[in-house]
């Protein structure tokens, strides 16, 4: 043995006392699930894996999108892991994903797994549409609670109404591809159309809207019924109305970055992602889970929401993602004389 | 005495000089900084700009098409999508040009498509690396795909790279995009007529009168300086938004919009525009003045031919500075500007809403126009002004005359409340339980790990880069201005790095920090490592705050005696110890300045470091955004005031370091 | 070798050298060679070149051609740390921040010495510029005059060879000035150090300096000791730039006469050509009051009558403005010594004669050339 390979030798071996010393791995996870939500949701999944220790990126939904996207040629995450369905999809179309068949993944409602046979993500709950009103505000300007989409085209909530940018906002999005898929696509234009006069205006995140109608800056906000039933219960004098035409809904998902160098922590992190549970875990939260029959009714959500789900064709909207975001801010961006 | 033509240089070659070790020394290091520059300047604006002219395009020859008949038997007919839309002209040249997620149905392409019919399509790549989605998965090979019309209604073309001025064409060709430019002046012009004037006259009541009270105004129009320029926006919501506490002063009028980007905007550049008026006003000279008084002028007449004379360039140069701090902020116009749409926020929309990073260069460029011209008069003007202020001049001393000293003090106290007022309520806000319906008191809001935006982490993240900002900083920008002021010879290399030096004034920061992106999140980068780590912070706010540090390190540097270092030569000592135990100390009270200029502006940026900031670095000033992002408006007044805290703490340690180091050196001031 | 200098005790040699500032030329062709232990002095009108000459020699600021060698070694390219000398400048540019011994000290350091030695050689050195106690203070404590000696001590503490001093004592009042002048002289003498001085004060030049080399325009006009400077100026404008001197416009009459208002007087031997219009030049202390009467005028040389303007007392003799339909207009200087005041009897208002000596009178072309 020459000098040189017995450094080798010597050094390999440091470098294995060290992984074993270290034996964890670290998964750099890019999330957009709500930040308080984060360290319980990483307590969690290190208890049942303690030799893999998660790193958030943690940003809104656009923003990780956007990151994502631009780490294309050079991805940071090994793992995305509750971010919207629709963005997942725009990255199963550049080929980012790593496709993966997670133990337990037959118990999903399908609506929840990709469609290929061995799927590039699957999903943990949705986040649903919901409008939030203040009672209070909505007394003293002498509102009358709306019921439906179609009611909030009535002139009385001229300027009481807030709802997120699709251009930045996930929520604004879903909102959007949600009545274009509802009304049809004429039907979805006019229908927003004759509510953007009613907007007071847009806002770029899409929990803002149901956190200003909870603090009274506007009466009605469109935005999530999870937000709206955090609020609630924070004390805000909050009603969660469910437009009775259906409302649209977002699945939260996960998958796993083509060319992670931690592939097998990766996959423990999908498998644990769709355990049940994850889902009673998710279900702290939200009403609704990918495992059907999961869920038990979370506080404040109304009891109308599950049913009022569409039917969300989250291809379609991904693929024509593009083209609604253009139009809207043709359409709406423009107008931006201040009421 | 000679027969040599005494008046024409004899031909022959120069001298040479053979360098000294010092010499070789300085030059390499000034050779240094300037790379620094170059990479950290020169080569990202480089990246951006070639950005904004990468496009997206549909190439339609690159897919062939056929469609069957009813029972789904094909004929030899192949079609390429550029032969189709030829024939039913549906997509313009403009429409054809995308973004990078842009999408096509090539079902478009027939006319009586439906997906319920039993015609069948077959679509094809014509050369190998075309792309083509079948739902979400992504086709790249030249094979035929054999589709019933309900899965070729799934199909859709991606558009492919290419370079040219398509991005320019279709932003000048989208009115709301164009709007914004229209609106970003608009608001710039508005702000600079206002807030000059109110800091002019502040500025004039502090010189020339003899009120009450003048240091704590002093400090009191300092204060802005200390938080994010978007932190006046929060307290425009409590004050005036719709539960705001005083709203009926706006009369029904919104704040979101530009009323509260104007109101925002004039609270925070109010202290620059304060503190060039001000250098302005205590260099008149007074035997002008007296002059005036001796000729019987009446007062309105001395204030038009004495006063605004003596001050125009620091009018001209506050104004320029206001208008360029107006015109590249996009916090205000977030937080308050409701759908007010500027250029910055444009830029921030662009990248952040639709990951269109080509767009978002695209309006960089437009944003990098007149920010460039407000930099050049007022590079203009500060040359002027130099030769102005080297005349020698008696100072101005004011006499009391009651009734126009209090009007000062009235007008003072004014605007102190305003001030005062903005500040006093983002702490109320942040204190209060859930405004408006649970007015009690609670920490609640300084949960930030409840919150977007990295919980305390961030805020002391942002320590970390103010001081490693303020360290790096000073020693580059000092040691740069050292070196380019002492180097003998080398005439063009200084001139190059001058220049360099200049031109991060001229950048808006956000145009700093999405260049920073393309340049740095490229992994054929050799500095890609750095990406998303605290070093492309400190690096980026070094680099966007280098100009005002330079200069003043250069003026201070101008101040010492010419002749040091050639007396250090004589003695035959190297400059670095010259540097080490002389310049150094001797321009402490500078180094001072520059450290908390640079600490301060670090931990309230936003426009540079926005797009930089990763989650493991997230900063204080980044949450204050995204938590009003997410509509937790009182957390992020909590930890706007927790920047306005640690700065003002910053500054007062300045103080007493710049005192402490005055009195031990006062023994050699004499 | 040029100006009489010996190639063995040549220490500083100045071989055509130019400087140029874009298309000005500061420096014209300028040749000199400096004696070892020799003072010199660089005298001049503001502009003329005669800084920019030390700082060639410093290495401040390299020439455009020329050579410069010291000691037997070729300097002309090398920096100003590899040069030998020491440097003391009108500002003084004393480390503000440093002790007076911090400050002599600084070029000790790193030299070698052990820190005894570099005590003991402050000490010295302190001693040496008058100012032992002062050690511990910081410059902005001391007085103009003795911040300059405490610089003078920090450039000759590590023996430098050659000693330059830029304008020294420009920013001193007249009395340190004089006061000073002399200590530098003085210590100029004790060390032997060869020494180039720059100033613009004729008056220094003349009390400090061995040799005086006079410049205008980046041209040396003049290289001579004090005495021959003043005596035999080279032309009018050295003529004029040292000491007070009478110009009146003559014609050549001759190799040694001139012709000054239609008289015909002798002067000394001069090259113009007869009728050249030139200068008749007088230093007002040559001028000789004669006794009253014509025999006074007629037995001697250049003689004639003029007519008392104005006498002004200037406590060691009389400066008297004479004037003469001679010199039409134009008034004459004389300085009269009080004696010959009082014997003569002279009186303003009154005549007298007085007699410009042949041997004082010079013929100088009229540009100043």
């Amino acid at each position: 043995m020459n000098l040189k390979s017995r450094i080798a030798v010597s050094f390999a071996a440091v470098a294995m006392s060290t992984t074993a010393l270290f034996a964890g791995t670290e998964l750099t996870v890019y999330t957009a699930i709500e930040a308080e939500d984060l360290p319980r949701y990483a307590a969690t999944f290190e208890a049942a894996n303690p030799d893999i220790t998660i790193n958030w990126v943690r940003d809104s939904t656009g923003v990780i999108t956007a990151k994502l996207l631009a780490e294309r040629d050079n991805p940071q995450a090994d793992v995305v892991w509750g971010l919207a369905g629709t963005s997942l999809l725009l990255m199963k179309s550049e080929g980012m994903l790593e496709p993966y068949a997670p133990a337990g993944a037959d118990k999903l409602d399908p609506k929840f797994i990709d469609s290929d046979t061995t799927p590039s993500w699957v999903g943990m709950d949705a986040w649903v549409a919901a409008v939030c009103y203040n009672t209070v505000e909505a007394e003293k300007a002498g509102l009358t609670p709306p019921s439906s989409w179609k009611d909030l085209l009535d002139p009385q909530y001229a300027g009481h109404i807030i709802m997120p940018n699709p251009n930045s906002s996930g929520t604004g999005f879903l909102d959007v591809s949600s009545w274009l898929q509802i009304f049809g696509e004429d039907g979805g234009w006019d229908y927003m159309d004759g509510l953007h006069a009613n907007i007071a205006r847009y806002t770029h995140s899409g929990s803002k809207p149901c956190k200003l109608a909870a603090a009274g800056e506007i009466p009605i906000g469109i935005s999530f019924a999870f937000r709206g039933a955090k609020s609630k219960a924070a004390g805000a004098p909050l009603e969660i109305i469910v437009p009775t035409e259906g409302v649209g809904w977002e699945m939260e998902a996960t998958a796993i970055i083509a060319g992670t160098a931690n592939e097998e922590a990766a996959q423990k992190l999908v498998d644990f992602t769709i355990s049940m549970e994850a889902m009673e875990m998710y279900n702290k939260g939200y009403a609704v889970v990918a495992i059907p029959g999961v869920a038990k009714p979370v506080e404040h959500f109304p009891d109308t929401l599950l049913g009022a789900m569409i039917n969300n064709d989250f291809e379609w909207a991904a693929n024509n993602r593009a083209t609604i975001l253009g139009e809207w801010q043709k359409r709406y961006d423009g107008k931006s004389d201040p009421k | 005495m000679t027969d040599v033509d005494i008046d024409r240089l004899p031909d022959g070659p120069r001298i040479k000089p053979k360098l000294s070790r010092d010499d070789v020394l300085m030059r390499s290091g000034m050779a240094i900084i300037a790379v620094y520059l170059v990479v950290t300047l020169a080569l990202p604006l480089y990246a951006m700009l070639s950005k904004s002219f990468s496009t997206y395009r549909f190439d339609l020859t690159q897919y062939e098409l056929q469609a069957s008949d009813e029972n789904g038997a094909f004929n030899d007919q192949v079609f390429t999508a550029a032969q189709l839309n030829d024939k039913l002209q549906k997509f313009s040249d403009l429409d054809l040009s995308t973004a990078a997620d842009g999408r096509l149905a090539p079902s478009k392409f027939f006319p009586d498509f439906s997906f319920r019919s039993p015609v069948n399509y077959r679509i094809r790549n014509v050369s190998e690396g075309g792309r083509l989605l079948v739902g979400s998965t992504l086709k790249t090979t030249t094979d035929w795909l054999e589709l019933d019309s309900n899965t070729f209604r799934r199909v859709q073309l991606r558009p492919v790279e290419s370079t040219g001025l398509d991005n320019f064409k279709r932003y000048f060709s989208t009115p709301a995009l164009f709007n914004s430019i229209k609106n970003s002046l608009f608001i710039a012009l508005v702000s600079t007529v206002v807030t000059v004037s109110l800091a002019f006259w502040f500025a004039y009541a502090l010189n020339r009168s003899c009120m009450r009270f003048k240091g704590v105004f002093r400090l009191v129009a300092m204060a802005p300086i200390l938080v994010p320029s978007l932190l006046p926006g929060i307290a425009l919501v409590y004050l005036f938004g719709n539960q705001g506490m005083i709203k009926e002063l706006l009369f029904g009028a919104s704040i979101y919009g530009p009323i509260g980007i104007l109101i925002g905007s004039v609270f925070f550049t109010f202290p620059h525009a304060f503190l060039i008026i001000s250098t302005a006003l205590a260099i008149s000279d007074a035997r002008l003045y007296e002059a005036a008084t001796s000729l019987r002028a009446t007062p309105w007449r001395t204030f038009w031919t004495v006063t605004i004379p003596g001050a125009r360039y620091g009018l001209i140069s506050s104004a320029i500075v206001v208008f360029n701090l107006v015109i590249t902020d996009f916090g205000l116009p977030k937080v308050i500007g409701g759908q007010y749409n500027v250029l910055a926020l444009d830029i921030y929309k662009h990248v952040i809403g639709q990951q269109n990073f080509q767009m978002g260069a695209v309006v960089s460029v437009v944003l990098l126009i007149p920010a460039v011209f407000a930099f050049a008069i007022d590079r203009y003007v500060q040359s002027k002004q130099v030769a102005q202020l080297s005349a020698r001049s008696v100072a101005y001393q004011p006499k009391p005359n009651p009734k126009a000293d209090r009007i000062s003090l009235l007008y003072c106290a004014l605007v102190g409340i305003f001030i005062v007022g903005i500040l006093a309520v983002c702490q109320l806000a942040a204190l209060v339980k859930f405004w408006p319906y649970d007015m009690s008191l609670s920490l609640n809001n300084y949960q930030f790990e409840k919150m977007d935006g990295g919980g305390w982490g961030a805020y002391y993240n942002s320590i970390k880069l103010g001081l490693a900002t303020a360290v790096v900083g000073t020693s580059v920008v000092f040691f740069g201005a050292y070196l380019v002021e002492k180097t003998t010879g080398f005439r063009t290399g200084r001139a190059i790095f001058q220049m360099f030096a200049m031109l991060p004034m001229a950048v808006p920061g956000m145009v700093l920090g999405l260049a920073y992106i393309f340049f740095f999140n490229n992994p054929s980068n050799p500095f890609n490592a750095i990406y998303g780590t605290m070093a492309i912070l400190v690096i980026c706010s070094v680099t966007h705050f280098y100009t005002v540090s330079h200069l003043t390190a250069v003026t201070a540097l101008k101040q010492m005696d010419k002749e040091f270092e050639s007396v250090s030569a004589s003695l035959k000592q190297p400059t670095m110890k010259l540097f080490a135990r002389v310049t150094v100390p001797v321009s402490l009270p500078a180094i001072l300045d520059i450290s908390i200029y640079l600490f301060v502006n670090a931990m309230t940026t936003v426009s540079a470091v926005v797009f930089l900031a990763s989650p493991k670095t997230s900063l204080a000033s980044v949450a204050v955004l995204n938590m009003d992002d997410a509509g937790d408006i009182a957390p992020a007044a909590a930890m706007g005031m927790m920047i306005f805290y640690t700065n003002a703490f910053a500054r007062i340690i300045h103080l007493v370091a710049s005192k402490g180091i005055l009195k031990r050196t006062q023994a050699w001031k004499g | 070798m040029t100006n009489g200098a010996t190639a063995k005790d040549v220490y500083l040699s100045i071989e055509n050298l130019w400087k140029a500032f874009g298309d000005f030329l500061a420096l014209k062709d300028i040749s000199l060679d400096i004696i070892d232990g020799e003072f010199v002095c660089f005298l001049g009108p503001s502009g003329c070149g005669k800084t920019t000459l030390l700082r060639a020699i410093a290495g401040l600021d390299l020439q455009t051609r020329g050579t410069v060698t010291q000691g037997g070694k070729d300097i002309s390219n090398l920096p100003p740390s590899e040069r030998d000398f020491g440097i003391v400048f009108q500002s003084y540019a004393l480390f503000p921040n440093l002790t007076i011994e911090k400050n002599v000290a600084f070029g000790l350091e790193n030299t070698g010495r052990s820190k005894s030695e570099i005590k003991t050689r402050v000490a010295d050195l302190l001693e040496l510029v008058g100012l032992p106690d002062q050690g511990s203070k910081y410059p902005a404590q001391l007085s103009g005059g003795q911040q300059q000696r405490i610089a003078l001590a920090r450039a000759i503490a590590t023996h430098p060879g050659l000693l330059l001093l830029d304008e020294p004592l420009s920013a001193l009042d007249a009395k340190v000035r004089v006061h000073l002048r002399h200590e530098i002289k003085e210590l100029q003498r004790k060390l032997s150090v060869t020494t180039v001085m720059v100033t613009h004060d004729q008056e220094e030049a003349l009390a400090l300096a061995d040799r005086i080399v006079v410049m205008k325009d980046g041209r040396i006009v003049q290289v001579g000791t004090p005495t021959e400077i003043y005596r035999e100026p080279a032309n009018l404008f050295v003529a004029d730039f040292i000491g007070e001197m009478n110009q009146i416009p003559a014609t050549s009459a001759g190799p040694n006469a001139l012709n000054i208002g239609g008289a015909t007087m002798t002067c000394r031997t001069h090259g113009f050509q007869e009728n050249a219009p030139l200068v008749a030049a007088i230093r007002p202390e040559d001028i000789i009051p004669l006794g009253d009467g014509d025999a006074a005028t007629e037995t001697t040389e250049n003689a004639f009558a003029v007519s008392m303007h104005e006498m002004e007392f200037l406590g060691s003799f009389w400066r008297c403005r004479l004037a003469s339909e001679r010199f039409a207009d134009r008034e004459l200087i004389a300085d009269f010594s009080i004696n010959a005041v009082r014997r003569l009897e002279i009186t303003k208002g009154g005549t007298l004669n007085i007699e410009l000596p042949a041997s004082r009178l010079m013929a100088f072309a009229q540009d100043g050339e």
